[in-house]
């Protein structure tokens, strides 16, 4: 916890993750890689599913990235409504377009392995319909916070979206459980030992770690470039009042008094 | 209490607010959340014949018949207590396959036959080479298939 | 050369499996590559910026 109200600050956000950056894409791309080679090549065909069950070396890391990333979205979400740190809310937003993918990837993927193997693209159980809501919340909190003119007014609407719908990711993972869904029950993160043999459960993991460090490679970029784009706003605004210039129409005197504060 | 105290006890507040009535209403509509009904669940809840519904249990061993039109087949879905005759005209599924999960939709006939329109396999959520499951079955460790599809359907009290 | 071929059918299942890996290329990768530009331009933007107004950070 002090390492990350230490990294907290903007300013040494900034540096840190440059310095970070490259490890992390390397990482990223190389885990991935043999994931890949290891998932597709090295691992068994099932004994049930033939080698369709390759898909799931998408689909399951994608699926758990599309809930790990909302889980970071509402939290950071929650330290931006109650804390007020500026950072967990570019956090947040940063995050939001990556998990929308990875949901995207996790419903695509199932999809075309539904259809060889259960006889249907889609059905209407309580964890599709439940993972197809978690796609629609992050298309609205992203929606939500660019529908508003002042940037704070639309990051406390997100925040308060992410938080609400934060409910669904028990309803995602227990759906299997709790009601008779056409989708399996948990093969790894389930009590008891997984019913998923090692040579599978090997390269599915390798392949969730290199999900994991792209998750981080991506939010870090995105970070940092919308920090680098309020550093520019305020900037601009700094030589218009330096300049003698009138302010920009759409700035309230906050953002000028902000603008000198962030430069100071 | 300092304002970021407000804050906090608000969003923790609002939010178990929140998820209790979630809880609530879930639990309310639990029954409509079901995919499917096991052939016990179908039999209790006396549904009439003509009526759109999905059934879901193990396609019984040794019932699977499959018709000289090569496209019509017939077999029997159990769930360990009761058993429901099944016919289907179509192609089924790759995991289709005796002592596994499988939910079939259509609708029950006056004769007590259910008449599938749509025939889905259900996954028993095990992963393993087939050497394994040779192995496994060779040395007598094998449990049988079947995780049954999804737990026996329950009827809630209210319902029943 | 008859294993590859072998290998990219997939028992059967190839249109399914590779569709799978290429919508994840596809999405993933787009991803990537609008980060990565997002973050050089606005770089570029902040350092242009920051030489004009003769502030170096």
């Amino acid at each position: 916890m002090p390492m990350l109200t230490r990294l907290a600050n903007p300013a040494r956000f900034m540096r840190a993750s440059s310095t970070a950056l490259p490890w992390l894409g390397a990482l990223a791309t190389g885990v991935i890689a043999v994931g890949l080679v290891w998932g597709l090549v090295f691992a068994p065909p099932d004994y049930q599913q033939g080698e369709s069950v390759r898909i799931m070396f998408v689909h399951v890391p994608s699926a758990w990235m599309a809930m790990s990333a909302y889980l970071f979205i509402a939290v950071a979400s929650g330290v931006a409504l109650v804390w007020r740190h500026p950072l967990a809310d570019i956090a947040a937003q940063a995050a939001a377009p990556v998990g929308a993918g990875f949901t995207a990837v996790c419903l695509a993927s199932g999809s075309l392995w539904g259809r060889p193997m259960w006889g249907a693209w889609w059905v209407w159980d309580a964890r599709l319909t439940s993972v197809l809501v978690l796609f629609f919340l992050y298309l609205g909190y992203i929606a939500l916070v660019n529908a508003f003119d002042d940037r704070t007014r639309g990051a406390r609407a997100g925040s308060l979206l992410a938080l609400v719908g934060v409910v669904n990711l028990p309803i995602i993972k227990f759906s299997v459980d709790w009601w008779n869904t056409l989708h399996q029950p948990a093969s790894v993160l389930r009590l008891g030992a997984p019913t998923i043999a090692l040579s599978m459960l090997l390269p599915l993991l390798v392949m969730a770690l290199g999900f994991m460090l792209l998750f981080g490679w991506l939010v870090l970029l995105r970070m940092r470039a919308a920090l680098n784009e309020r550093k520019a706003h305020a900037l601009r605004l700094y030589g218009q009042l330096a300049a003698g210039e009138p302010r920009l129409p759409m700035a309230p005197p906050v953002a000028d008094v902000a603008a000198r504060a962030a430069l100071r | 209490m300092t304002r970021k105290q407000r804050r906090l006890l608000a969003v923790v507040a609002g939010l178990s607010l929140f998820g209790a009535s979630v809880a609530m209403v879930l639990a309310a509509f639990s029954s409509d959340l079901v995919f499917f009904y096991s052939p016990s669940g179908l039999i209790a809840r006396d549904i009439a014949p003509g009526h759109r519904i999905r059934i879901g249990g193990i396609v019984e061993r040794h019932t699977v018949v499959r018709e000289d039109d090569g496209k019509t087949v017939a077999f029997r879905i159990t769930d360990g207590k009761t058993n429901i005759a099944v016919t289907y005209t179509g192609i089924l599924p790759d995991l289709f396959r005796e002592g596994q999960g499988v939910v079939a939709e259509g609708e029950l006939l006056p004769d007590g036959i259910f008449a599938a329109s749509t025939i889905l396999a259900k996954h028993d959520a095990k992963y393993m080479p087939p050497e394994v499951a040779e192995e496994l079955k060779k040395t007598g460790h094998w449990t049988e298939g079947s995780v049954p599809a999804g737990r026996p359907y329950v009827m809630p009290a209210a319902v029943r | 050369m008859l294993h590859v071929t072998h290998w990219l059918a997939m028992g059967g299942y190839a249109e399914y499996v590779w569709s799978a890996y290429g919508v994840a290329a596809l999405v993933l990768g787009g991803l990537a590559v609008h980060s990565w530009r997002w973050h050089r331009a606005s770089s570029d933007v902040l350092d242009r910026l920051q030489h004009r107004t003769g502030r170096d950070e």
